[in-house]
């Protein structure tokens, strides 16, 4: 059953490829080159257009000269047929992992099953296998229930696209490799599963291939990821050097003896322990786009809306928190990585939520605040309380993918417009968007009794009861980010939802979407009341223990699940009274005063830009990185490939030697016969010599 | 054993076609029609030989297998064959490209064509004898002897500036050759033998292999090529044609890998260890400088090219790291390479057929018409940029964490290779591939015919089923392996013991 779940997207996937590869090719048949294609007697002619349409393929006639083909190709051949597929696989898989999430969680079946083998070199032992415990439960059901929506509604939001295969099948592969990822059973896997998405997360960025700006978030998303990933594979290496291992079993029963130990660096001797941990942090923060290596997440909005809902939202981006979490006992090891995965948690959910508050598209709003909520849950994870942190997310992935999906709805009806500048008045035309995004801002805000309320307010709670140096930072700026999350929030459902419509004729053309992007928004509402209360007790109460058992480092000298329960309600209160005063703060500025926000943003007009803008840190990283090496690329290249090497390597020589030649040897019928003779030639004699070598010593 | 002679027939097959189409005359369109079938027939019935030899090899025994031995010049050289885990995978990787390699010239190449059927089968015999010789005079013979065809086939079928390329192909390999030569006969000197399954249990005193061990690694570091005597290789290859590019990046280069495992860390073990920082340095440079070189490069072909360097660095340094997975780790990596880095001039032989050009900025939006090509391109794009899934992971996993072990600062900056990878090898995709088509001169192109998948057929599979399932090629030379580092570790610690003794 286990292997169905994960293995059903990527018959999917195959399948979606196989039907887009065989239309695209049935569009564009393939055909000849002209033969000859290596002569170079006439020189290169880059003028005349080669590859005209040889007598097999002559069916390619030109049909694309018109300047937008993605506007007027009709839809790819089994266009139907892949959506239904990859779907109806889907929610097969779903309805598994509901079972195995009541099997795991609720009776303790828990599972291990080995696939196939791996990598098997000397004592590296690397197995394709399937870890199933609650916490990979947890995860099973968040990323199937999640992306079995999005399928479905990506079938209306998708309709007028003509390359729906090829989206399908990389929708279904994008969850195939989460799903390798949370079951894996080992480091290896974890990270193939990891690249996996993020090979998925650019290939969808990138999935408007035309748009220079998609290609270039989609690159962008894949680099930042690596420079995670550098560090994640450092870890790993790390991990086998001083375990031996990269399965979890052997790793966690060998790391209480690490504690004390320490790795070879240059000339220091670091603690093993945490360096490993703030290594393979370092691939959390690129996934999960923490502070430093957040640049990539806004600017993945460029891909499909539905896209960012479910990778850029509820799965691949809190793929780092289950990392943390999957390595709790670990870093249970290693107070000191953990003290930075809370600063860095408190950090990113501050950051994040103070460019929300300025930013005009709607989508790169959801998305710093996903950022934000992110930073959450790592300060979770960075206190020790790992339950509470994945509860976060489990509630999340719900408000955060309806949010998203929400504003998909409204890009549709505004016919592509994500300017909430341009918005406004939306109430009346899309009601039943309007009162599903309403839910997933209360969820998100933390109002009770909906879902954020239950593991936000459980993480606050937690960052005060936190023990750890940085827990009171923590504390502040988790508490601040609550009120500013209730203004940007609200802001977003009064400039779209509220007041006069900016722009009439989108306005008037504005219409309700149909059923299937109707249908997820629903379920996902119902799940943003349904994923706190009844979850509680498993996530952030008594029960944690009992459910989660082995997979989370509870228990033992962490107490911090206890020291929460001791938190005054006075202190409890605080973030739903900084909530309201957000809420209160974004309704005077965009219902009662819409001049205020101008009037202050003209007032504090560098403060002002320098939020817009990101804190400039696409700026500075492109100085700083970018441009330095492209600029040492071109001086190794130019300076050291050729001026140094080349220039007194062999073209000095050959200069010399060509000049030779020259005069030597005054024949017409090129060079290389020459020097295929003199080397045939040399042969000969090395060979004689040697013969002889060999005759005189064994005569003599 | 084997009845017949397998390995000569491996090797002197593709010689025997090659002698065919030397007798063929009449009418030169039949006659290059002929030499076409002749050479794929030969190179596929070589391939299929060379696959027996896979069923039948024992993997769980790291001696030399199909051994073959005939007394030869003056009874002190001997025709001595046979393979073993580290050479076997290099013969199959040689036998499986070559009839790609001959689909991949059929149409493109319109000139003397019998001459350029001749150069590649004759060239197929010294790569495969190369691989299985026992003998370092034979040895030294199928390696140098490799030079004459690849120097004809970019001289003769190059490009523009195919002079200037082969002389600096020549320059370069002429300083490693003639050093190893001198040092082959100091070896024999000292040892009395030139058979290589005895010289890899005699013990050469220090001094001798200090500076053997640096005449071989002049040879193989040209060869391979390792920073900084890499300069010729992306001449050479933006003047060799596609197919002569493929040889040059996925066989030729892995002699100079193959060498080092043969000879530099079984005979001079001590040298090995006291050099290997050197090695780990260079390795290190060319991993980061060549990646960002490559980051800037114009052309489809030098950006590929440099590349390989790049790629390469891992295998020098994970072989001289000396742990299990770090020799494994480059046998892999060498294998991956030569399917990743074959498969990618094949890419650029296909636009480079249609379009002429080689140039980054003459292409954009590709996908639009080429959606096959698009998909092909983008499997080995991944490769080369080393994500799971994929055998270009596999190898730089494992020699990563086989030099991690030795030594934590280089596999971090070696790790750093894997980010720029995905710079250089993302940013080519996104510029060929991606984007508008606009340029007018692209408005007609056609996708892949059946000739070129069926080129890229095989190359695609492969690397993905290697990718998830790399246990046949890692276990083919796990035990070989394993004795290798044994023996090496072995040789050290003995020296260490004799060294404190007295």
């Amino acid at each position: 059953m286990y292997q169905a779940i994960v293995f059903l997207p990527l018959l999917g996937a195959m399948l979606a490829a196989i039907i887009s590869l065989v239309g695209a090719h049935a569009r564009h048949p393939g055909g000849s080159p002209p033969p000859g294609g290596e002569e170079h007697i006439g020189g290169p002619t880059p003028e005349h257009p080669h590859g005209a349409p040889s007598a097999r393929g002559g069916a390619a006639v030109i049909r694309e000269t018109h300047a937008e083909p993605e506007r007027h190709e009709p839809a790819a051949a089994g266009s139907r047929t892949a959506e239904l597929i990859t779907t109806t696989l889907l929610f097969i898989s779903m309805v598994l992992s509901w079972i195995a999430f009541v099997r795991v969680g609720f009776s303790h079946q828990e599972a291990h099953e080995v696939v196939a083998p791996f990598i098997f070199s000397g004592d590296l032992k690397v197995d394709w296998a399937l870890r199933i415990d609650a916490l990979t439960a947890v995860m099973l059901v968040v990323v199937t229930t999640v992306s079995a929506f999005v399928h479905l509604y990506s079938m209306g939001y998708m309709e007028e696209d003509p390359y729906r295969p090829r989206f399908f099948g990389y929708l279904s592969m994008f969850t195939f490799a989460m799903l390798m990822l949370v079951t894996a059973d080992n480091l290896v896997q974890l990270f193939f599963g990891w690249e996996g998405v993020g090979l998925a997360s650019y290939l969808l960025i990138g999935f408007w291939y035309h748009k220079p700006e998609a290609n270039a978030a989609a690159i962008k998303a894949f680099i930042v990821n690596r420079i995670g990933d550098f560090g994640f594979a450092l870890g790993i290496f790390a991990v086998f050097m001083m375990t031996g291992a990269v399965d979890f079993g052997t790793v966690f029963h060998q790391a209480p003896a690490l504690t004390g130990k320490t790795i070879p660096f240059f000339n220091w001797n670091v603690d093993a322990l945490t360096l490993i941990c703030l290594l393979l942090f370092m691939g959390a923060m690129g996934k999960s786009a923490q502070f430093l290596l957040h640049t990539w997440l806004p600017d993945a909005m460029e891909g499909p809306t539905p896209v960012s809902a479910l990778i850029h939202a509820a799965t691949m981006v809190t793929a780092g928190v289950f990392m943390v979490a999957r390595l709790s006992p670990l870093f249970e090891l290693a107070p000191a990585a953990l003290t930075f995965v809370t600063v860095i948690g408190a950090t990113t959910a501050m950051f994040a939520a103070t460019v929300g508050l300025v930013q005009n598209d709607i989508k790169r709003i959801v998305a710093y605040s996903t950022c934000s909520q992110l930073g959450y849950m790592f300060v979770a994870m960075g206190v020790g309380a790992y339950s509470v942190g994945m509860f976060h997310l489990f509630t999340h992935a719900f408000f955060k993918a309806l949010l998203f999906l929400g504003s998909g709805s409204v890009i549709i009806a505004m016919h592509h417009e994500q300017d909430i500048r341009h918005m406004g008045g939306l109430r009346t035309k899309l009601p039943f968007t309007y009162w599903t995004m309403v839910v997933g801002t209360l969820a998100l805000t933390g109002v009770f009794p909906f879902a954020g309320y239950f593991s936000k307010d459980a993480i606050i709670d937690a960052a005060f009861a936190g023990t750890n140096p940085a827990a009171l930072y923590a504390y502040l700026m988790t508490l601040g980010a609550a009120g500013l999350t209730a203004f940007y929030s609200w802001r977003l459902i009064f400039k779209t939802f509220h007041g006069e419509p900016h722009d009439r004729e989108h306005y008037e053309a504005a219409h309700e979407t149909p059923a299937t992007m109707q249908i997820p928004l629903f379920v996902l509402a119902v799940g943003c009341v349904l994923a706190g209360f009844p979850f509680v007790g498993i996530f952030a109460g008594s029960g944690v223990e009992g459910f989660f058992g082995e997979s989370l480092a509870t228990g033992g000298s962490n107490t911090i699940l206890e020291e929460m329960e001791h938190v005054s309600w006075a202190i409890s209160l605080l973030p739903t009274l900084l909530m309201a005063a957000g809420f209160a703060v974004a309704w005077l500025f965009y219902i009662r005063r819409p001049e205020l926000p101008v009037e202050l943003a003209r007032q504090h007009s560098m403060l002002y830009r320098f939020l817009l803008n990101k804190w400039y840190f696409d700026e500075l990283y492109d100085f700083i990185i970018v441009r330095p090496t492209l600029w040492i690329g071109r001086l190794f290249w130019r300076g050291g490939d050729g001026w140094l090497i080349d220039g007194f390597g062999p073209d000095g020589v050959s200069a010399r030697v060509l000049d030779v030649t020259r005069n030597v040897v005054r024949l017409q019928t090129g060079y290389m016969y020459h020097y295929a003779f003199a080397m045939l030639i040399g042969v000969a004699l090395f060979m004689t010599w040697f013969t002889w070598l060999m005759f005189s010593r064994g005569g003599g | 054993m084997a009845s017949w002679p397998i390995l000569s027939v491996t090797v002197f097959l593709p010689l025997l076609g090659a002698l065919f189409i030397m007798a063929m005359r009449g009418e030169d369109a039949s006659v290059a029609r002929n030499a076409r079938w002749v050479a794929m027939w030969t190179t596929l019935l070589t391939f299929v030989i060379s696959l027996i030899l896979v069923w039948r090899f024992d993997p769980s025994s790291p001696e030399f297998q199909f051994v073959e031995r005939k007394p030869w010049l003056a009874g002190a050289i001997s025709y001595h064959m046979g393979v073993d885990g580290i050479s076997l995978p290099f013969v199959i990787l040689t036998t499986a490209l070559m009839p790609l390699c001959i689909l991949a010239s059929w149409l493109p190449i319109q000139r003397r064509v019998k001459e350029y059927m001749i150069a590649f089968l004759v060239l197929e015999t010294l790569m495969v004898g190369t691989f299985t010789a026992l003998d370092l005079t034979l040895f030294y013979l199928f390696f140098e002897g490799g030079l004459i065809p690849m120097f004809l086939i970019i001289g003769v079928w190059g490009g523009p500036r195919r002079v200037y390329a082969s002389f600096k192909f020549f320059l370069y390999t002429l300083l490693g050759s003639v050093l190893m030569l001198l040092a082959i006969m100091a070896l024999y000197w000292d040892a009395g033998t030139t058979d290589i399954p005895t010289l890899m249990h005699h013990a050469f005193p220090r001094s001798l292999q200090t500076w053997a061990w640096f005449a071989f690694l002049a040879s193989f570091a040209v060869k391979l090529p390792m920073w900084p005597v890499h300069t010729w290789l992306p001449d050479a290859h933006v003047e060799a044609p596609t197919a002569g590019s493929v040889i040059l990046a996925a066989i030729l280069l892995k002699m100079g890998g193959y060498g080092f495992l043969r000879f530099s860390l079984p005979m001079f073990p001590l040298a090995s260890e006291q050099f290997a920082p050197l090695i780990f340095t260079l390795s290190v440079v060319a991993i980061i400088y060549t990646a960002l070189v490559a980051l800037v490069q114009e052309d489809m072909k030098k950006l590929i090219a440099y590349s390989s360097v790049a790629h390469m660095g891992f295998v020098t340094m994970g072989i001289f790291a000396g742990t299990i997975q770090g020799v494994g780790g480059g046998i892999f990596q060498m294998v991956s390479h030569g399917i990743i880095s074959g498969a990618l001039f094949l890419c650029v032989g296909v636009v480079y057929d249609r379009m002429h050009t080689r140039e980054i900025a003459a292409y954009g939006g590709l996908v639009d018409r080429m959606p096959l090509y698009a998909a092909a391109f983008m499997v080995f794009t991944l490769a080369n940029v080393g994500l799971p899934g994929t055998t270009g992971f596999v190898g730089e996993f494992l020699t990563l964490i086989g030099t991690f072990r030795v030594n934590t600062p280089v596999a971090t900056l070696a790790t750093v290779g894997v980010i720029l990878s995905a710079a250089y090898a993302l940013w080519l995709y996104r510029k060929v591939i991606f984007g508008k088509l606009e340029k007018p001169s692209l408005a007609r192109i056609l996708d892949l015919d059946g000739r070129e998948m069926a080129a890229f057929a095989p190359l695609v599979i492969l690397t993905i089923l290697f990718g998830v399932y790399p246990k046949p090629v890692i276990d083919v030379s796990q035990a070989a392996v394993s004795a290798l580092v044994e023996n090496y570790h072995q040789a050290l610690g003995a020296a260490k013991t004799a060294e404190l003794a007295k």
